[in-house]
């Protein structure tokens, strides 16, 4: 029992950087644009939220929790945000490939956390492993008396404040894609550019906002990562592929973000499923550890055989719009 | 009725890379009439338009709404001056309803009201008569309904002036005459009209005024009452064109291809094509007609073993005299009997042709496989490339240009040149003439016929019903996938035809 | 928004409009100002971060890449494999089957290039071992790329996804085989296979280790040009990637061709495989592919698949990697600052085609 409550809450812990990915990959795509540059933009949300705590922390002798938490959130963001202007610039206004310019961002995203996670401390004039106690303390903060209810303290209230955002932010999505005018000028972009923008709807404006919100979301993926899960440190590839199951959950989900609050708590279970299932080797384990991906496979599959037209992808998806295309 | 003009266009200019798609065009629009912008195809009406509604911003020239001089730079700010326009092909997104498309990036309430939108809807189709569900989705809708929400989709905008591109392509006759009903109410609303068309008995019938557009070029605007079918298609073509399609009569006719109750499903798992069956003659036009997307598609790839079959069979009979069964066999399979059926597909840069290969591979769609060798031999299809460029005025920089880049006439010279150099006993084409210009038109009609006469089953499916009728001998009409009647083309008339599309009259009379 | 708001609006300042053709002289002009803006933005990045003078930097990025007969090598070594990975994706890409599963199919034919080394390493003559190392690492290069493509034919399962997938999966199963293969116990590595006998390494031919490395890549891609040039398969890669519809038309079998050619591109990232292992690092890890395959993708697509640019673009990403590589180790900083130049180099890349396909137009008022 004690073993299941652990393991559905690591679960959830695991799944939380999962959906903040998927939620932005589906704004994301909802435009028209496929951004494989998620992975990247996730590790540069990470590791800019650790640097700015981390410049934070060492500027002053007393820090404070709150400010540390703010500091970083606000680099986070910027950080990802920027990675999804490099994309949105490249692909709506340069209307570069969609894939090959994700692809590179992705080269690009990662290298940038692995060198500065590995090469900041060194920068900073200082040795060893950068490491921010106060503010990763804070993002790790739960909520007061709730949380020592047994059961349902450790199911629902164990967590610190960025997994509750994480499934806010999924919630308040699908209910901005479905019920506001926004919200389906958004989708009417992704389906066809060409129909929005005689609707007057400002195609690229659309794309942008959505594409940048989107890599902002899903850089606090990131974050969440380096803050809450790995308790405010940087271990180089630590992140690993989460980013790239976040695009699979896309999928999986049908472009609905509400799915993917479950689907990324499954995915979640699946990561770290090895460590409860008893009786394993070490080889034995290692073959377990490919069940997130299996799945995945196996889903997709599944779910190729779709006939249903609201569930297939936005139509555009992947496509340039040039208005003057003839 | 108000007076002055609606719009003004003034030495209005657009180019496309090397391409001037108008030219110093000068135009004006009335209030409360109805325009007529006549034109071949290709003759940069719908360009002329896009630069009302916003789509295309002109190179040169100045335009005015309601007198004042304005800068349209985008379809917004085109609603903003009361333009609408109804673009040929639908600019509708299929998974919405007809209600979220209407509503598609108008500023409002940011929590949506779909219950109150629908209500206005339901009001302003009351007000013209319309016919519309405005919580359907439009996957589920036919054309003309299609049609409607496009045209609703326009006046809930407030516009003044609309803007209808080819209109009456995709309508039966009897679809059409509603909609023109329609059209003369919002003139009586005191609206502005324009409507591009390159059907001339249309305009006689509807519009006040035609101008008239010839390559790109403003030629002249006149009154409709005082311009005839003659004056109007030489102001279109700028000579004096025989618009008679020289019909022979059949000779020696044999049977070539009989389908019998064909059944066929989409994707989706709908029923396409319903028992269907017909027979095809040597030396015969058969036409195919009905309302686009009743199965014309997979009646013809059916024939050419390119749409699984459900049930039913096709029978091919070689003038040999041996007779096989060519359903369930594909493309390759048919081939390999040596029976030469010849194809030209609806979309010819989607099937029929590789929009990027240059003429050469293009000819090696059909021709690749021939020889044992491992590697392709591309020293034929380059001559016969050159042949067909030679023999039917392909205008080509070379034949190692993309097709793409040819204009449609063109391209479709090379699709047709290329499906008859096969020397084929059976030659289906699809739409042949959509988008080609008068005489590019009559090139293509004069292909068909000489294959008629060499002895070939000709199976043409079209949309313009008074090409089919002068041009075919028989006319197979489709209505939703079944076979509504084949009549002879000498004897019947568009009404006729237009009934059995929409499947009022049944008439089986082979 | 009112009338008199849109009367009272500025015209566009320039338009966009699609170029119908360029010369292949002001293409490569446009590429060469890219190469240059890059390289400057690359050089300001380098500079914050060091603080060192540039023109030092760059003068250390190139003694880095080919500041000695080694480096040259290793450079050349890097720039074959990258090249040989993109030839592989070349026919996939061409048919516009998404394969972004390189890293696995490389992983695969690694780990099948181990085995076999590790195996038979002193069982087989040399010369034999490694025909068979290419066979075997080639077929299961050709196995990772071919489940994808089975299931895209019958299924049309998006490739993306399950062949991104499948790299983890294959990640999986050299960890899996580290448990059994580790040199020494308990490092979880592999170690150098074969050190001694070097069993199963490419021989030193003219008095170079690489040299074979060099003469499999440009055979493999003289071939791949040759098949997709003039060969009948080659013609219906083109055909199926340009429009399936047509394809089916013209008689082709679809699904037989996206089967076909996935196998040839796994089994060339295969042998890619192979090359790392047998010919360069004689050991296997996760990261053996180090995200090559992901960087060949853009090389073939930015090169339009023309194996001289090809040549030219992985020669330039290595040089650069190579070059920032040996600057980051002389600071003390990782060798992840690559991954950074590679970005920056990239972008600068994709986004200068759009100057290729189209210009800037202004606009003229017009005159009556």
């Amino acid at each position: 029992m004690t073993l299941l409550l652990t393991f559905i809450q690591k679960a959830i812990g695991q799944g939380v950087a999962i959906l903040f990915g998927a939620s932005g990959e589906i704004v994301t795509e909802k435009s028209g644009n496929l951004n494989l540059g998620i992975p990247g933009i996730m590790y540069m949300g990470g590791i800019a939220g650790l640097m700015g705590a981390f410049f934070y922390e060492k500027s002053t002798e007393t820090p404070n929790g709150a400010i540390g938490v703010l500091v970083s959130l606000l680099c986070s963001l910027i950080a990802s945000a920027l990675g999804g202007l490099i994309y949105s610039f490249l692909t709506i206004t340069l209307r570069a490939n969609q894939n090959v310019v994700g692809l590179a961002l992705t080269t690009f995203g990662v290298g940038f956390g692995n060198f500065f996670g590995g090469s900041i401390s060194k920068l900073a004039g200082g040795v060893g492993q950068i490491s921010v106690q106060t503010t990763a303390a804070a993002y790790r903060t739960t909520i007061p008396g709730l949380s020592k209810i047994p059961v349902i303290g450790t199911l629902f209230f164990s967590y610190g404040f960025l997994t509750y955002l994480s499934v806010i932010v999924a919630v308040v999505m699908t209910y901005f894609l479905k019920k506001t005018r926004r919200g389906l000028n958004l989708r009417a972009v992704g389906e066809s550019p060409a129909t929005a923008d005689a609707a007057g709807i400002n195609v690229s404006k659309y794309k942008y906002v959505a594409t940048v919100t989107g890599a902002a979301i899903a850089g606090l993926g990131g974050l969440y990562f380096v803050m809450e899960y790995l308790g405010g440190t940087w271990s180089n590839n630590g992140f690993g592929d989460r980013g790239w199951l976040a695009i699979a959950l896309v999928i999986l989900a049908l472009w609905n973000p509400d799915h993917a609050i479950w689907g990324s708590f499954v995915f979640g279970g699946l990561y770290i499923l090895y460590i409860y299932l008893p009786g394993l080797n070490r080889a034995t384990q290692e073959l377990v550890k490919m069940l997130p991906y299996v799945v995945t496979i196996i889903v997709l599959i599944i779910t190729s055989k779709r006939n249903k037209q609201e569930n297939q992808p936005p139509a555009s998806l992947g496509e340039a719009y040039f208005r003057e295309d003839r | 009725m108000e007076t002055g003009n609606a719009i003004e266009l003034k030495g209005v200019t657009k180019r496309f890379g090397d391409v001037i798609a108008n030219d110093n065009v000068n135009l004006t629009v009335r209030k409360g009439e109805i325009l007529s912008i006549l034109g071949e195809n290709g003759s940069g009406k719908t360009t002329l338009m896009n630069m009302l509604s916003g789509i295309y911003f002109p190179d040169e020239g100045e335009v005015y709404v309601d007198g004042k001089e304005v800068t349209i730079r985008s379809p917004k700010d085109s609603f903003a001056l009361g333009i609408g326009m109804i673009h040929q092909h639908f600019k509708l997104i299929n998974i919405l309803t007809a209600a979220e498309n209407i509503i598609l990036g108008l500023p409002g309430k940011e929590k949506l009201n779909m219950k109150q939108v629908e209500k206005e809807i339901r009001e302003l189709t009351e007000q013209y008569g319309f016919d519309l569900n405005p919580s359907q989705k439009i996957y589920d809708m036919s054309v003309s309904q299609k049609q409607t929400v496009e045209i609703v989709k326009v006046l809930y905008r407030g516009a003044d002036i609309l803007i209808l591109d080819e209109p009456t392509a995709v309508l039966t006759p009897q679809e059409t005459e509603k909609l023109f009903a329609v059209l003369r109410n919002m003139r009586k609303a005191g609206k502005s009209i324009i409507i591009i068309t390159h059907k001339l008995n249309e305009v006689l019938e509807l519009s006040d005024r035609v101008a008239v557009l010839r390559k790109g070029k403003y030629i002249d605007t006149v009154e409709t009452a005082k311009a005839t079918v003659e004056s109007l298609t030489e102001m279109m073509v700028g000579e004096k064109v025989k618009l008679d399609i020289n019909r022979t009569e059949p000779v020696g006719a044999e049977k070539r291809i009989e389908m019998r109750g064909i059944t066929c499903k989409n994707k989706e798992g709908l029923k396409v094509l319903t028992e269907a069956s017909f027979t095809a003659y040597s030396g015969e036009i058969l036409g195919v007609a009905g309302i686009s997307g009743s199965g014309q598609k997979e009646l013809l790839e059916s024939v050419a073993g390119l749409q699984p079959i459900e049930s039913g069979e096709i029978l091919y009979f070689s003038p040999e005299g041996t007779t096989e069964k060519i359903s369930e066999m594909k493309a390759e399979d048919i081939k390999n009997l040596g029976i030469t059926l010849s194809f030209v597909p609806e979309d010819r840069l989607g099937m029929g042709l590789v929009g990027s290969m240059d003429l050469t591979d293009n000819m090696m769609i059909r021709s690749y496989k021939e020889g044992r060798h491992f590697f392709a031999d591309r020293k034929s299809p380059k001559k016969l490339a050159e042949d067909i460029v030679e023999k039917l005025d392909v205008v080509t920089p070379g034949v190692d240009t993309p097709v793409s880049r040819l204009s449609g006439g063109n391209v479709q010279k090379i699709l047709v040149g290329r499906e008859i150099a096969s020397n084929p006993t059976v030659l289906m084409v699809a739409y042949p003439v959509r988008g080609l210009d008068i005489n590019s038109s009559y090139t293509i009609y004069n292909l068909l016929n000489d294959q008629k006469k060499k002895g070939v089953a000709v199976i043409c499916v079209g949309e313009d019903l008074d090409v089919l009728l002068e041009l075919c001998d028989k006319i197979l009409v489709l209505n939703s996938g079944k076979v509504a009647g084949i009549v002879d083309a000498r004897t019947t008339t568009k009404e006729k035809l237009g009934l059995m599309m929409t499947g009022l009259t049944e008439d089986k009379n082979e | 928004m009112s009338k008199e708001n849109v009367i009272s609006k500025k015209e566009p300042f320039a338009r966009m409009v699609k170029r119908d053709h360029i010369s292949v002289g002001k293409a490569w002009a446009i590429r060469l100002i890219a190469v240059a803006l890059s390289l400057v933005v690359a050089a300001l990045v380098i500079v914050a971060i060091t603080k060192q003078n540039p023109i030092e930097v760059y003068l250390g990025i190139i003694d880095g890449a080919v500041g000695s007969n080694r480096r040259i090598w290793v450079t050349i070594r890097e720039m074959m494999v990258l090249l040989c990975i993109a030839i592989g994706l070349t026919p996939a890409f061409k048919m516009k089957f998404w394969n972004i599963g390189a890293e696995g199919q490389i992983l695969m034919g690694g780990t099948a290039a181990a085995a076999m080394m590790i195996y038979f390493g002193e069982k087989m003559p040399n010369w034999l071992l490694l025909v068979v190392i290419f066979v075997v690492s080639g077929l299961a290069g050709l196995i990772w790329g071919v489940i994808p493509a089975i299931f895209k034919a019958y299924f049309n399962t998006n490739e993306t996804l399950f062949t991104l997938m499948l790299n983890y999966v294959a990640m999986q199963i050299v960890t899996f085989c580290i448990v059994f293969w580790e040199n020494p116990s308990g490092s979880n590595t592999v170690g150098i296979i074969n050190a001694a006998t070097k069993g199963g390494w490419f021989p030193t031919i003219f008095g170079n280790a690489y040299t074979l490395n060099v003469i499999i890549v440009l055979i493999i891609t003289l071939v791949v040009y040759i098949y997709m040039k003039y060969s009948k398969q080659g013609y219906e890669i083109s055909v199926v990637g340009e429009s399936q519809n047509t394809a089916r038309y013209a008689g082709i079998d679809v699904k037989k061709v996206i089967i076909r050619t996935m196998m040839i591109s796994g089994a060339i990232c295969g042998i890619a495989g192979a090359v790392i292992v047998s010919g360069a690092s004689h050991t296997i890890s996760t990261s053996t592919a180090g995200g090559r395959g992901f960087t060949a993708i853009i090389v073939a697509w930015m090169s339009k698949f023309n194996p001289l640019a090809m040549i030219l673009v992985s020669g330039f990403l290595v040089f650069m990697q190579q070059g920032s590589i040996q600057v980051a180790s002389q600071f003390g900083l990782n060798e992840n600052a690559s991954d950074i130049i590679t970005g920056i180099l990239l972008f600068f890349l994709i986004g200068c085609e759009f100057f290729i396909n189209y210009k800037l137009e202004f606009r003229k008022k017009g005159e009556k």
